[in-house]
């Protein structure tokens, strides 16, 4: 019992301090003045705002649409890019493995520049323009090796002989894959899904290098508020969406909770 | 598990949804209609009236794509790479100087721009572009101390205060390097645009002096403002625009352009090499210069505008005050930053010293 | 075994996305541009061994092992206490870890200034009680934390997924054996998991490194770190050449550093293929 409390606490702490710049954000949304050097009194002024300037609402819809899109082709090439590599001599894994490290572990800067160059030169011999799809591109690429890191500790993990087992079965190995591997390493799809997912809205160095003309993602409008000040009507957007998200969260935890006590009461 | 990944797939896909929805209107204005022509214009972000664009849509029947930066070299890489193909753009004075230098601007046919007229005499043939064949200025200022009066008791009217070893922690200076390195060339009676290696060298040992004398407490970026209006320090090096923003946050902040001079600093309207509309790209730049459009723009942005009519309409408060608008007096020891070719390598090695010191 | 195939895809998308970039990184690496063009050169690698470069990249390399270390210490508990059964929702508790990056990254930092600032947030609160205030921003210890922040879920995901795999059957085997928890943990789980905390510290570290806003946000300009100073190359010097190599360097110090995880995870890890 006191085990469970220290740990709930242990937790609450993490969390509290992940948390609590969030807060921050969310209180100075409601803030009449622009800074958030000075709280002026309760306004809803930016939500208002938000809605109306179309700059944001573009973006947004960019972000949400570069995210998704990104992080399904990276976890679809990276899963399966995971298993090939999982399998491999151990020669050309470490050689594949570092090249994979590549994109993450260079500075943004160096990345973006440098796929920003590729794109411009690919570009010229393939009458293909700085955009949407570029941008996209570099998304999956710097996607791809989280949802890698992801993944294959789960393969590791898993018990070599369990997939043999299902072949001499008579499985065939597309439905060994599905049956055998898949729900095994599931847990590590997901947490590379919502790492690419996140990373994507998150990103603005490789985008701004890779973006054309308008195409600009929140991070790249965000970015350029800087030197004018940002205003609040970002904090408006990240309340509503990070809002949303949490909504959402709890919905499907209400849900399948019901539908697993139904289940229990099936069962018995 | 594999519930949970569909719920999550749902949970993106509903988000996403909504923001189509939300912003139904964001694909069709980016299909553009059959021979309506399309204007790329490139500006810092947050920085033009809430509606000019549209106004100038409405008005010309052309479409405008309205991307934003968040400084000039990252601009300058971008379009530098080929990557972008915009049509104007509004950087700054240096940057201008380097944009005609490496030919990436146009020279424009100001029969097309007959506002130009408007432009005060103040900010023709600035030395970025000596006779003015390139560039409309868009906005102006200077660069001085921001100070709390509260916590000052001197008098403060020259960057020495800023190396008083009274105020332990109390300034903030700019992270740029540029400008750091520019008032101290000033402090000393230098040119900010100088290339001489015994000036710069000078300008280091007294920025360097400065860090070791404890004053300052950072060098810090957009950020200031919210410190200063937070009272986080006495001092801080700001540029004048941001200043008027400040002291109406917090009517303790007092701004001075120190005596030595400072920096004067112009972003201007400029059309590009790659531009296929040039008589748009003239078109949009001579709408910018209407009375109206103007007074909108250095209303919203509150910045200060070159353009004499529209000065007419401001406040007679913003008029007096000597961040929006100082005196030719009070600005006569100021220059515009000149693009320093070369010698930016010179910086960064003078900066670099000074931030690992 | 004829799964190969199925990371030809990603091969392709390798050679076309990362190695034809990182070999533009490269070219520019070991040339020079000047009046007659371009020519090969060392000059780049030569001018980052002054010692200030030095000092910078290994100040660097310094604040980002002991960003990680401190991301493991408190990580671990983290993604052991959520994979323990005592919590039913626990992928939804961990996915309580991720939605804070839904926030913009600038907009979550600038935050954490509002809290740590000499009048800020924090600092009101601890005045409110007559504790003494805290002074952190703009040091190693704003920064450190600045990276813990950002970097954390990149450890406790990886961990948390392994430790979720552990066979709880093992777990108990352990235990009606005479084993206590400290010497189960020790035995058992720690072993499993190496999987998952070299993933992890791989996807901290190496962000920690080469990052430049945080340091430039909570260290304050007079912070530089190597990040910072390839920005500085690529963006305000216009210098992709020594730019390059300077990244190039930090790739090799890197790589090694994998390499010698890796090594690290052969030796360790291998008892754990056992199961």
């Amino acid at each position: 019992m006191v085990k469970k409390i220290i740990m709930k606490s242990y937790l609450g702490l993490i969390l509290l301090f992940m948390y609590l710049p969030i807060v921050v954000l969310i209180v100075f949304s409601f803030n009449k003045s622009k800074s958030r050097g000075n709280w002026s009194g309760f306004t809803l002024k930016w939500y208002r705002e938000l809605f109306t300037n179309s700059q944001i609402m573009d973006s947004l819809y960019n972000t949400l649409m570069l995210a998704l899109i990104s992080s399904i082709v990276a976890v679809l090439i990276g899963t399966f890019a995971a298993i090939g590599i999982h399998n491999m001599k151990k020669f050309k894994k470490s050689v594949v493995m570092n090249l994979t490290y590549l994109p993450v572990l260079n500075p943004d800067i160096v990345t973006g520049v440098s796929l920003m160059i590729m794109f411009v030169f690919i570009g010229s011999l393939i009458g293909l323009k700085l955009g949407f799809l570029t941008m996209l591109l570099a998304h999956i690429t710097f996607n791809i090796p989280y949802v890698i890191l992801s993944v294959l500790p789960k393969l590791k993990q898993m018990n070599k002989h369990m997939y043999e087992a299902a072949l001499d079965l008579g499985a065939t190995s597309m439905y060994a894959l599905r049956k055998v591997i898949l729900p095994e390493i599931m847990p590590g799809i997901i947490s590379g899904f919502l790492m690419a997912f996140t990373l994507s809205i998150d990103d603005f160095v490789i985008s701004y290098f890779t973006s054309g003309s308008g195409v600009a993602n929140l991070s790249i409008t965000i970015y350029s508020m800087a030197r004018t000040g940002v205003k609040p009507t970002i904090n408006a957007l990240s309340t509503l969406m990070f809002v949303s998200v949490l909504l959402l969260l709890i919905l499907i935890n209400i849900r399948s909770s019901r539908e697993e006590k139904k289940k229990r009461q099936y069962d018995a | 598990m594999k519930r949970f990944l569909s719920k999550l797939l749902v949970l993106a896909v509903v988000l996403s949804t909504a923001a189509l929805a939300g912003c139904g209107t964001a694909g069709s204005t980016a299909g553009g209609s059959g021979d309506k022509v399309t204007l790329k214009v490139y500006n810092w972000g947050d920085y033009i009236g809430e509606d000019v664009i549209e106004k100038f849509e409405k008005q010309y029947n052309i479409d405008v794509v309205y991307d934003t930066f968040s400084d000039n070299e990252v601009m300058h890489t971008k379009l530098k790479s080929g990557g972008a193909d915009y049509d104007v753009a509004i950087p700054s004075d240096y940057m201008i100087r380097r944009m005609i230098d490496e030919g990436m601007v146009k020279k424009l046919d100001f029969n097309n721009i007959p506002n130009y007229k408007y432009i005060d005499q103040k900010f023709r043939d600035l030395a970025f572009d000596p006779t003015n064949e390139y560039s409309v200025p868009y906005m102006w200022g200077t660069v001085g101390i921001i100070y709390n009066k509260t916590m000052v008791t001197d008098q403060v009217d020259s960057w020495n205060i800023l190396w008083n070893d009274k105020y332990k922690k109390q300034v903030f200076m700019l992270d740029s390097q540029r400008d750091s390195i520019g008032i101290t060339l000033k402090k000393l009676g230098f040119s900010l645009n100088t290339k001489k290696t015994e000036e710069l060298e000078k300008a280091k040992q007294e920025l360097i002096k400065q860090k070791q004398l404890g004053v300052v407490q950072s060098y810090v970026g957009d950020e200031v403002k919210d410190k200063m209006i937070m009272g986080e320090a006495a001092f801080a090096v700001v540029w004048s625009g941001d200043a008027v923003f400040m002291k109406r946050e917090n009517p303790d902040l007092e701004y001075v352009i120190p005596k030595e001079g400072s920096n004067l600093w112009v972003d201007s309207m400029v059309v590009l090499n790659s531009t296929k509309h040039q008589k748009e790209a003239e078109q949009f730049i001579n709408f910018m210069c209407e009375t109206d459009i103007a007074f909108e723009n250095a209303d919203y942005i509150g910045y200060s505008t070159p353009h004499s009519e529209a000065k007419k309409k401001m406040s007679p408060d913003l008029l007096n005050d000597i961040a929006a608008y100082p005196t030719d007096e009070q600005t006569k020891n100021c220059e515009v930053f000149e693009d320093l070719a070369g010698s930016i390598k010179e910086y960064d090695r003078i900066w670099t010293e000074i931030s690992a010191e | 075994m004829n799964r190969k195939w199925v990371s030809y895809p990603y091969l392709i998308w390798m050679i076309i996305f990362i190695v034809i970039p990182s070999f533009l990184i490269l070219f520019y690496a070991f040339t020079a541009r000047d009046g007659q063009g371009i020519r090969f050169t060392l000059d780049n690698f030569y001018k980052f061994c002054e010692p200030i470069y030095i000092s910078v990249l290994l100040k660097s390399l310094g604040l980002a092992l002991f960003s990680t270390f401190v991301c493991l210490v408190v990580g671990y508990p983290v993604a052991m206490i959520l994979a323990s059964k005592q919590f039913s929702k626990s992928a939804t508790l961990s996915m309580l870890f991720i939605i804070p990056m839904w926030m913009n990254f600038l907009l979550r930092t600038y935050s954490w200034l509002t809290l740590l600032e000499k009048n800020g947030i924090i600092n009101s609160i601890l005045s409110f009680f007559n504790l003494p205030k805290i002074d952190i921003l703009y040091t190693d210890a704003a920064v450190v934390l600045g990276m813990v922040y950002n970097f954390l879920p990149f450890m406790i995901l990886p961990i948390y997924t392994v430790l979720m795999k552990i066979d709880g059957k093992l777990v108990e085997a352990a235990q009606d054996l005479g084993g206590n928890s400290m010497t189960v943990f020790r035995r058992i789980t720690l072993p499993l998991s190496i999987p998952g905390v070299m993933s992890g510290i791989t996807m901290v570290f190496m962000p920690a490194v080469t990052t430049f806003v945080i340091s430039k946000l909570l260290g304050g300009g007079q912070y530089t770190l190597i990040g910072n100073f390839i920005e500085r190359q690529f963006i305000q010097l216009s210098d992709w050449n020594f730019g390059s190599a300077i990244s190039m360097i930090m790739m090799i110090f890197i790589l090694i550093s994998i390499w010698i995880m890796s090594k690290f995870d052969e030796d360790k890890g291998g008892g754990a293929a056992l199961w």
